[in-house]
């Protein structure tokens, strides 16, 4: 039930953040620092993600298990600038691997 | 400029369109998001209405991630929210490029997103514009749907997700939408991003032994406060495009 609330309120809070766009008046939300900051929000909200998905255990805790091993190889198909999916699919094939061979 | 008469008869022909339906093909990485939806442990429908109606690949999957870590419903709202801001400022430029009237005003408005900004705003007129936009955007939201419930109804086939690697795909996926940011075409600014990106790493690392799971990601968010704000006033900051969207997001 929390969760059916959570899905819920995070569709309704994305759509409510694009209609804000496109109807608020510009001057609202062309405030100079809020412009610099917003992009720097995308990459930070990213960045943290990529700690806590690949290098954190259940108690928060810092860990090296075959996620480590999946993101090593991400980096390496981004260097080469293969496609999201194909980053995406050898992360998960990596760390299955791993799993099953140890 | 203005009426459909002024539209090629043959729209989807013109060079807009095609690269529309090219970008509207990156949507195929729905089939990750259904499947992380789902071994995150939300149903089916329930991952189902996220694409629909959150229509936002990197808020999504934000989602996802700190519920599938264990992480307070909240934090998870927040996070998701918080990273589709960038939205909203996409829809400051493109409803002044794009005017749509009408029942055209909520469709652009939904379908303002990373690769529908970025096709809008890379065209020379504002009727190229227009026609980049909805193909980009319908397409997109056709193939994002559909291949979501491919992956979803996968994943909800495959049992254990870590067994497959989910979870370093989950990894992977915000690796991977980060980095256009940090080093791409549309990267703005020079220090900016990868001084945010290590801080927020950083910040997440040392708070989460001490944060409920999913808080140490909103503290890892005030990196960007930090760079933001110490950037004021430089004759260098001004000059960037902050709301530029990078390409092959979402």
């Amino acid at each position: 039930m929390t969760l059916w609330i959570a899905v819920i309120a995070a569709s309704l809070l994305s759509l409510a953040t694009k209609f804000a766009g496109h109807l608020v008046p510009e001057h609202l939300l062309e405030v100079p620092w809020v412009e610099r900051v917003v992009p720097l929000l995308t990459v930070a909200l990213l960045s943290a993600l990529v700690v806590t998905q690949g290098f954190l255990d259940t108690d928060g805790l810092p860990t090296l298990d075959p996620r480590a091993a999946g993101i090593g190889v991400a980096v390496v198909l981004l260097l080469l600038r293969a496609p999201f999916i194909v980053v995406v699919a050898l992360a998960a094939l990596t760390a299955a691997l791993l799993r099953l061979w140890t | 400029m203005t009426g459909a008469t002024a539209y090629p008869r043959q729209w989807w022909k013109t060079p807009a369109a095609r690269e529309g339906l090219a970008v509207g093909l990156v949507g195929l990485y729905g089939v990750s998001a259904g499947a992380l939806g789902v071994a995150a442990g939300l149903s089916v429908a329930q991952t189902m209405l996220t694409s629909l109606l959150l229509f936002s690949g990197g808020s999504q999957f934000a989602f996802y991630g700190v519920i599938g870590t264990g992480g307070n419903p909240l934090a998870a709202v927040a996070t998701s929210t918080l990273l589709g801001l960038r939205n909203g400022f996409y829809g400051l430029q493109l409803s002044r490029l794009l005017e749509p009237k009408g029942w055209l005003r909520p469709v652009a408005a939904h379908l303002t997103i990373d690769e529908t900004t970025a096709v809008a705003l890379a065209q020379e007129t504002p009727q190229r514009s227009r026609i980049g936009f909805y193909v980009t955007g319908v397409m997109l939201f056709v193939v994002w749907n559909s291949t979501t419930l491919v992956g979803a109804l996968a994943g909800e086939a495959m049992g254990d997700p870590r067994a497959y690697g989910l979870d370093a795909a989950a990894a992977a996926a915000f690796v991977a939408l980060v980095w256009p940011r940090l080093f791409g075409r549309g990267a703005h600014g020079r220090t900016g991003p990868i001084a945010t990106a290590a801080l927020a790493m950083i910040l997440t690392l040392v708070s989460a032994p001490f944060t409920p799971t999913g808080v140490e990601v909103l503290v890892g968010a005030t990196a960007a406060l930090v760079v933001g704000l110490r950037d004021r006033g430089r004759p260098d900051a001004a000059a960037t495009e902050p709301t530029e969207p990078t390409e092959a997001t979402a």
